[in-house]
This record gives C-alpha cells, structure tokens and sequence, in this order.
C-alpha cells in the first residue's frame, strides 16, 4: 500500500504465474501423479455409491465429479503444502524477513499476490487437465448453466483466498516457533481432512459433520465442489460464498493482525 | 548423524512423528467413514480391508523409513551436489537414502502395525502354520518391493531431474490402492499392479490366498507364494536401473 499502486501487485502475480510456468517436467509430472489418484479414489467411490446410491446426497456421477475436481484444486488449494509458506517461514528463520519488513511494499499484499500468480497458473496446467481426463474416462456431472460456471469461478477465488489467509496464519508462527514444522502438518493434516479431500463432508456422520461443514477448510474443496455441482447450502449461491468469503475476511484481518503483533514484538533473528 | 539431530529437537520430534502418525491414521479413518454407510467394499469386510490396509502400510513403512530420501535425488542431480557423494568413499545409493533420514517415518510403521493387529484378531480366517508364516512375509517381501521401486524411481530420476511426482504416484499411489480390495479396480488397472509394476505380490495376491478371497484375474494359485521371487526379481532390476543411471550421469556445469 504506502504509495504502490494495483499495477504493482499485479505485475508480482503474473511473475508468481511465470515463476511456475518455468516447471514443465515437474507440472507434467504432477499431472500424472493427479490422474492416478484420481483413478484409484474413483475406483473406491464407484464401490461405495454402487452399494449406497445416493450417499451424501450425491449421485455416482456427481461424486465422481467431486472426485476429479478435488484432485483438480489440490495443488491450487495447496491442499498438500507446495506454495509460498515454506519460502516466507525460512526467511523468517533465517532472518532475511527483516530486509522484507523494511522494503515499501506490504508484507501480506505481496505475499497474496505471489501466491495468487502460483494458483492461477496451477487451476489453468492442473486444474483443467484432470478434470478433462476424469470426464474422458467416466461419466460426470458437469452444469452446462453459464450462471453455475461464474458462481464456481467465484467461489474457487475466494477458496483461494481462504487457503492463502490460513497458510499466512502458519508461516507466521515461525515468528514464535523456530521449528514450526509440527504446525504446518498438523495445519496440513487439518487441511487434507476437513476440507474434504478424502472423503466429502456431506458423508462424514452427525456431529462431526457439522462441524468439519463450518470449518475454514471446507471453503476449499467442499463449498466449491457442491457450487458447481449445484448442491448448496441455506441461502442458495449467496448462503454458500458468503460462508467463504466471511472466513475469507476474519483470516485475512487475523494474519494482519498478527503480523503486527510480530514485527512490534518479536526479535528478528540475527538482529 | 540425522538421527542424532533429529533427536536434538525432543519436542519438535515427538510432535512430527505423532503428526506422521495421525497423517497416516487419517487414511484409515476415511475407511472407517466408508464402511460406516456400507458393510462390505469390494466383498471385504472392515476387519479384511484393515489386514490389506496394515500389510501394504507397515511393508510400505519399512521401505519409506529406509529410502523415502530417494525422491530428493533429482534436486540433487539439478544442482550438483551429487558430485560430493560421488567422491566420498561410500556407496551413493546409501548416502542418498541417509540424506535426510527421517525418523519421525517410524509413525508410519506404528500406524501401519496397529491396524494390522486389530485386524488380525478380527478377521475370519481358519489360521494355519503357512497362513500364520504368510504374514510376516508379506511384510518382509512387500518392503522389499517398495524398496526396489523407490530405487528405480531414483534411477528414473537421473534422466528426468523434475519429475520426482511421477515416482510419488507409483510409492504413495500404490500404497493407497494396494490397502482397498482388488476386485473394486478395473482389471487393466489390476493387471497394470501385477505384471507391470508388481506391486500387487507385496499384499494383494498372499492376502486373497490368507483370507481365502478369490482372484480377480484368476492368475494361477501358485502366484500368491510367489512373492519373494518377485521380490528378487525387482531389486535385481532396480539396481540393474540404478547402476545405468548412476553411469549416464554427466555433472552440472563443466
């Protein structure tokens, strides 16, 4: 902010785009690996909806879409780490964080941004791609409504948001914690969990349900997936993004928060 | 030394290792989900798929412990650290494995043995002594096999320095599928485990001999004893791989 304009920060997402656009063995290799999980979760899904039609409010086709679409926004979501907040928790380690702090340019901004370049590359190479192959292979349901394609367009962004706000939240800890890798993969953990990666929400019994449905994660997978498929929750369209972007805001307001709490309080390392 | 440094951060250990532990028992837990809306999956019931689940995982375990470094074998060739351990006076591929050698992996291996016993008091089988041997041994011989796997994956990854995901789907993607029943897989798919990548001797074939199961593809009965020789069989060309690898390997730089 102080004096940067929104050209500034848009310049830092397309070099965070062409930064991973770089990688094409590594983006053609991730692809495989997506294909054969999703072949392998699909397989189970099938065994399961052919005893249980209709589990979770699902039909076949739709859960085998929810199938490919997860493995779809696994990497843009960085479900399973991969983005920017190994990059920022080392150089808060390291020290390098204070030459950071000292630069005119906003510490979240600029991360959000690099970030945002990174999943924006990886929805185009990896998000369309498995999907494709998915719809090739089996019968999905996918919405031939413009109207549903925009409301998914939107709540992917404002997954994207959510997933950003959380990891900001986790590098962050570093400040505190000098070995902070037990946060990131409980964080991790949470994250493959409750946003319904291995299993939809909407199968997970009673209680436990309920609560994975309100927690952040799900804005992730499970509001996106059930946006497109067309299942949401009270409120229609608006209920379902106003759940993710509400979410959205309270992390994004806690990791500023946060983070001027460290810059006030804590020692940089080394100085 | 790994082992010594790991152990320099008591705390942080303890936390990684119960994390790997809980990050593995959360795939069980999803099984356990499934399996409250159904009462078989593919023709098992919860206690056989937890002995496919526990036999897959702690033979996995074992090979992660052992080799799951290997992955990080690509950086190494793009950046050309490769070259110290080619000058010091050790094998590479044992130098590769104990880069980095994580201990916290053993959650894995505990997990993995939980399930394994639980299911081994549930499940329905009439135990004989060559049912009671054919346990242990799938361990044995299924580690042996991911272990030959994450070698040829190295081997691989000479050749192609970015592509350390590709060996990630056959390790972890093998993994996950071996702990579900063949018969829910599309036999190609099946077929693909047996013969190309004979990931299916590390359980699939002796555990439908054990729990008296039949065979999706109908293979000759012989085959479900036939593990150890497939064991062989892949570590002699995973390290026929690793040797072509290491030979075609040119340094970065001049």
């Amino acid at each position: 902010m102080r004096g940067f304009s929104a050209g500034f920060y848009a310049a830092v997402v397309t070099r965070g785009f062409r930064r991973y656009a770089t990688y094409r063995t590594a983006t053609a290799a991730g692809l495989f690996t997506n294909t054969v999980f999703g072949l392998i979760i699909t397989y189970s899904y099938i065994a399961l909806w052919s005893q249980r039609p209709h589990l979770g409010g699902y039909s076949q086709p739709q859960a085998l879409t929810y199938v490919w679409l997860g493995q779809g926004l696994l990497t843009p979501m960085a479900l399973m780490g991969g983005g920017f907040e190994d990059e920022l928790g080392d150089r808060i380690r390291s020290g390098d964080v204070a030459v950071d702090l000292y630069r005119p340019a906003d510490l979240q901004a600029w991360w959000l941004s690099a970030d945002l370049g990174r999943a924006a590359f990886q929805l185009v190479a990896r998000g369309v791609v498995p999907m494709c192959v998915g719809s090739l292979i089996f019968t999905l349901a996918l919405p031939t409504a413009p109207l549903t394609w925009l409301f998914f367009l939107v709540s992917v962004a404002l997954g994207l948001l959510v997933s950003f706000a959380l990891r900001y939240l986790v590098a962050l800890s570093f400040f505190w914690l000098l070995d902070g890798a037990g946060v990131s993969q409980v964080v991790w953990l949470a994250g493959l969990f409750f946003s319904g990666m291995l299993l939809p929400l909407s199968v997970f019994p009673g209680t436990l349900g309920a609560v994975a449905r309100a927690l952040p994660w799900s804005a992730m997978l499970q509001v996106p997936a059930d946006v497109l498929l067309g299942r949401h929750r009270s409120g229609g369209a608006a209920g379902s993004l106003g759940f993710q972007a509400v979410w959205a805001v309270v992390l994004l307001a806690a990791g500023r928060a946060v983070q001027g709490l460290a810059t006030r309080r804590v020692v940089v390392q080394g100085g | 030394m790994w082992v010594r440094s790991t152990m320099a951060y008591r705390a942080s250990f303890a936390m990684t290792a119960l994390g790997n532990l809980a990050a593995t028992a959360l795939d069980f837990v999803t099984i356990v989900l499934m399996f409250g809306q159904v009462h078989t999956l593919g023709g098992f019931t919860l206690p056989e798929v937890a002995f496919l689940y526990g036999t897959a995982g702690t033979a996995f375990g074992f090979a992660d412990l052992l080799l799951g470094s290997m992955d990080r074998l690509g950086r190494r060739v793009r950046d050309g650290t490769l070259d110290t351990l080619l000058l010091r006076p050790a094998p590479v591929l044992a130098q590769v494995a104990a880069d980095k050698f994580a201990l916290r992996r053993t959650g894995r291996i505990v997990q993995g043995l939980a399930v394994l016993g639980w299911s081994l008091a549930r499940v329905d089988v009439h135990w004989t002594w060559w049912r009671i041997a054919m346990v242990p041994g799938m361990v044995v011989c299924g580690a042996v096999i991911f272990c030959a796997v994450f070698t040829a994956g190295a081997a691989f990854q000479f050749i192609a320095q970015d592509a350390a995901e590709v060996q990630n789907s056959v390790t972890y993607g093998g993994n996950t599928m071996l702990q579900y029943p063949p018969g829910i897989f599309a036999r190609e798919l099946v077929r693909g485990v047996t013969f190309v990548v004979p990931l299916a001797f590390v359980n699939w074939l002796p555990a439908l001999r054990v729990l008296g199961e039949p065979d999706p593809l109908g293979l000759p009965g012989w085959l479900d004893f036939a593990s150890p020789v497939a064991a062989a069989l892949c570590c002699a060309l995973a390290a026929a791989a690793w040797r072509a690898g290491l030979r075609a390997y040119r340094s970065t730089g001049s």
